[in-house]
């Protein structure tokens, strides 16, 4: 021990499958944490459950995919919200300093949070689906017949959707890194902005030709339609890029040379 | 070993460390003092990384903070106790450290033990922890992956007298095995009694350092002073200003401008009887607000 060098050739590098595991540890090891992912399933069985109790007391058709879509919705605000949390509580916090300090390689840091955020949105989807799959059961049961319709191409898109909705609460997170900023901008960015893009689109007859390809919201559709046009894929890459590309390279940047507090 | 060379760091137009260069020893302890805001905290932070220095660079060990692989197990680091989730348990904040190093639980309980937390205390919330105890918890902390090299800001703030003694002779054992160890204060006393070297620091440059002996040497024109008291103090006085010796009273004894050997002589010729004898502490303290003078906050 009285080196003067440090002799670091009996040390491994962290390997980012332990990274990984601690920030997903992160995401529930506190109150705040842990109640966001209890609500995100609370709600997940309370919307699919009104959604059974309501068609079947007015005797409405209901498939498969109605109940998960049904979730879906909801998840898409609660999402982002996790996906803005899991970086924005290092900052709040200020437990980056012990964070950075443990692991001075921050794009695996970010990287790792950015996973728990994919991890965490698989995670909704099949509570939703398994929720679902009860509560289709129970609509059979109930109603006497049921359709177990919820195609692949559903499944595929639905889950691909909620992981862009939590990627872009990440990437404003990491732009913002600060907790409400973020969320009101997302919350603007996901539901003012496509509606001032409509608004747009009818008045300036130019802005109608731009805005598939600044609409994110919209553009994502190409995702649900498994649209053939290789125009929407585009428009769909063109506005991601925008929303999410930019900020999350911007915000990364930042976070890489931020002066840790 | 730590070794800062050239480092500044600026903000804007300020300067927060200015062109600051020093060494630490390993199996010493060394301690940097400065008065509140001198650049102590900006410097450990460049040390390991947090902040990037506007020139110079730190090493540890010979190699960059950012180089050394799972730096936790080489390097331990308490820049700020209170950085951590308040809503996270005593215990659950080692467990974090102790699975990004890759280290077992077990070793959690060790260092709580090592810094006697209670195991019902480990299971509070850190938002209900006092200053001490997340002192203690961020010191468990550091240790965590038995580092050869400690980095520790104001690791006694916060601590009550007992828990400095055992902080002093934690630290203590820990050089003497060979560790490193640098540990900033803005109290001269924290640091005299356990820093090998001491490393003093305001505005942002270095006014001195060196081992406690010669920076007294180096201070030249501070005169020795002793507190005498006698059963005749007058006699004492007397005989000690027939010397040429300046004497003058405090509190229920004198204040005598010499080496406290000159004095029980002076007594011994006299026949004054002593009833106390000791040299006047306090001269590194002196030392410490003169250097650092212009960047204190009140004039000394």
């Amino acid at each position: 021990m009285t080196a003067m060098t440090l002799d670091l050739s009996g040390t491994e590098p962290t390997p980012f499958g332990r990274l990984l595991r601690v920030e997903l540890r992160k995401s529930y090891d506190t109150r705040a944490g842990r109640w966001l992912l209890i609500s995100i399933g609370l709600l997940v069985l309370a919307a699919e459950t009104i959604a059974l109790a309501v068609t079947t007391v007015q005797d409405e058709a209901m498939q498969f995919g109605d109940f998960v879509g049904t979730a879906a919705f909801l998840t898409s605000f609660l999402l982002p919200v996790l996906g803005i949390m899991v970086l924005t509580t290092e900052w709040t916090q200020r437990t980056a300093m012990v964070t950075f300090a443990l692991e001075p390689r921050r794009p695996l840091v970010i990287a790792a949070k950015a996973m728990v955020g994919v991890v965490l949105t698989l995670a909704t989807v099949v509570v939703s689906t398994v929720i679902g799959a009860v509560c289709n059961a129970l609509y059979g049961a109930i109603e006497g017949h049921v359709d177990w319709t919820f195609g692949w191409s559903d499944f595929a898109a639905f889950t691909i959707t909620q992981v862009l909705a939590m990627l872009g609460g990440f990437a404003l997170a990491a732009l913002l890194l600060n907790t409400p900023a973020a969320i009101v901008v997302f919350f603007v960015y996901k539901w003012v902005l496509p509606g001032l893009f409509e608004v747009g689109a009818q008045l300036i007859g130019w802005f109608g030709d731009l805005r598939p390809w600044i609409d994110f919201q919209m553009a994502q559709n190409a995702i649900w339609d498994w649209s053939h046009s290789a125009g929407d894929w585009g428009e769909l890459v063109v506005s991601g890029f925008l929303w999410l590309g930019v900020p999350l390279v911007w915000g990364i940047w930042r976070v890489l040379r931020a002066e840790v507090k | 070993m730590i070794t800062v060379e050239g480092l500044t760091r600026k903000y804007g137009s300020f300067t927060a460390v200015d062109n600051v260069s020093f060494v630490c020893q390993p199996g010493r302890v060394t301690g940097f003092l400065g008065p509140n805001g001198a650049g102590k905290t900006t410097t450990m932070r460049v040390m390991v990384g947090l902040t990037p220095p506007t020139a110079g660079r730190v090493t540890i060990g010979g190699h960059l903070y950012s180089d050394i692989p799972n730096p936790g197990r080489h390097v331990g680091v308490l820049l700020d106790a209170s950085a951590q989730h308040a809503g996270r348990t005593g215990r659950e904040i080692l467990e974090l450290g102790a699975r990004t190093m890759g280290l077992p639980s077990s070793r959690v309980d060790e260092m709580l033990e090592l810094v006697s937390l209670t195991p019902v205390e480990a299971k509070r919330r850190l938002r209900n922890y006092s200053l001490g105890m997340k002192q203690r918890l961020g010191i468990a902390h550091a240790l965590l992956g038995d580092p050869s090299v400690l980095i520790l800001d104001e690791p006694a703030n916060g601590l009550d007298p007992a828990g400095i003694r055992w902080m002093r002779g934690l630290l203590k054992g820990y050089a003497e095995r060979g560790g490193t160890v640098l540990l900033s204060s803005h109290l001269l006393h924290e640091v005299e009694q356990i820093a090998d070297e001491m490393i003093l620091i305001g505005n942002g440059r270095i006014v001195a350092q060196g081992d406690k002996k010669s920076l007294l040497a180096n201070a030249g024109d501070s005169v020795a002073a002793s507190f005498v008291t006698a059963l005749d103090n007058e006699r004492l006085a007397q005989a000690l200003q027939a010397k040429g010796i300046t004497v003058a009273k405090a509190g229920e004894g004198l204040r005598v401008e010499a080496e406290t050997v000159e004095v029980g002589r002076t007594a011994l010729e006299s026949g004054a009887v002593l009833t106390d004898l000791r040299s006047a502490e306090g001269r590194l303290e002196d030392l410490f607000l003169e250097l650092t003078a212009e960047t204190q906050r009140e004039a000394v």
